[in-house]
């Protein structure tokens, strides 16, 4: 059976501080994890890895980090991503709210995107999470 | 002091597991000054041992083309002391390996003991980094010799693990010349 919601939060709040040697109680789903979390490139490797094996997952590192775009040319111009770029960022990372990303697309912002919140649903989209 | 901190391998299982021994040695540096009057090995170092035996393992994996570095500890946990006359055992076992790079379960026993228990994350070095050399390559397959690597070696497919020829390449051009026999071992370098 799928997991639920909670289910889900609970795992990944148990990867996040496993991994980056945080606090339970930091882990809320507002959070981001570069900024709140102080997760580093290196990391991601380790998250990714726990919540493969947590959720019996496969995660492709694309999906959560898709540098193939924001180095693409075609995608970004003068340091922002177009709205081409966007367009395909949504695409790929449906779980991710871009809201406030589009409204200052600077590539360089885009690392400090990712919140709990967004992992969570990556996540439950991968394991089709009972509401 | 030279940065060996294994002494050599027991078993070497490509892609999935190493098994590596480290003599502990009253005679040696770190002992002296770390704990004056209470010799023990610095904990430090056998996480040291066990980065070396789980990064060569990561390594070989790709042929020894990858720099492989050890980026982060997930865990680090000491049962027990290694005292001058101990032969720790360190065992890696690859989780996960990926392009940008790999986790590795990584044990040290003293005989049935367990001493430590470390977790091991190794990044791969991506193009930030070309030019970045980490070792000369005669030199570091002279040290994979030592270790005893193609002794024990297995790879993928059961049989002997195979010296990789650009290794190989830089031993000869290195030597000046081919050894006097050619050793099981060592691929032909590319024509």
């Amino acid at each position: 059976m799928a997991p639920s919601q909670e289910e889900v939060f609970e795992k990944v709040r148990t990867a996040l501080v496993d991994a980056l040697g945080v606090d339970e109680e930091e882990v809320t789903p507002e959070a981001t994890m570069v900024g709140d979390l102080g997760a580093e490139s290196i990391d991601f490797l380790d998250i990714v890895f726990r919540l493969e094996k947590a959720f019996g997952i496969e995660i492709p590192r694309a999906e959560l980090f898709p540098e193939d775009i924001l180095t693409n040319a075609e995608y970004v111009h003068d340091g922002k991503v177009t709205e081409a770029g966007i367009g395909e960022l949504k695409k790929r990372m449906a779980f991710a709210d871009l809201s406030k990303f589009e409204a200052d697309p600077v590539v360089q912002n885009f690392g400090n995107l990712l919140t709990v919140s967004d992992l969570c649903r990556y996540v439950e989209s991968k394991v089709g999470a009972a509401g | 002091m030279r940065w060996f901190w294994i002494d050599r391998f027991l078993e070497f299982e490509s892609g999935r597991r190493a098994v590596a021994v480290k003599a502990v040695s009253l005679a040696e540096e770190q002992i002296d000054a770390y704990m004056p009057g209470y010799p023990v090995m610095p904990g430090s170092l056998i996480v040291e041992g066990l980065a070396q035996t789980g990064g060569l393992l990561v390594g070989e994996h790709n042929g020894f083309r990858e720099r492989v570095v050890l980026a982060k500890l997930g865990k680090a946990v000491f049962h027990r002391h290694a005292v001058p006359g101990d032969v720790l055992r360190y065992t890696a076992e690859v989780e996960d390996i990926r392009p940008d790079g790999a986790i590795v379960k990584g044990t040290s026993h003293l005989g049935e003991l367990l001493q430590a228990e470390i977790e091991l994350v190794f990044a791969h070095l991506d193009d930030r980094f070309t030019g970045v050399e980490q070792f000369y390559p005669a030199d570091f397959l002279a040290m994979l010799r030592c270790f005893g690597l193609y002794d024990v070696g297995r790879g993928a497919d059961g049989g002997p693990l195979r010296v990789p020829a650009h290794l190989r390449e830089a031993e000869l051009a290195a030597d000046g010349r081919p050894p006097l026999r050619p050793r099981p071992a060592d691929e032909a370098p590319p024509a």
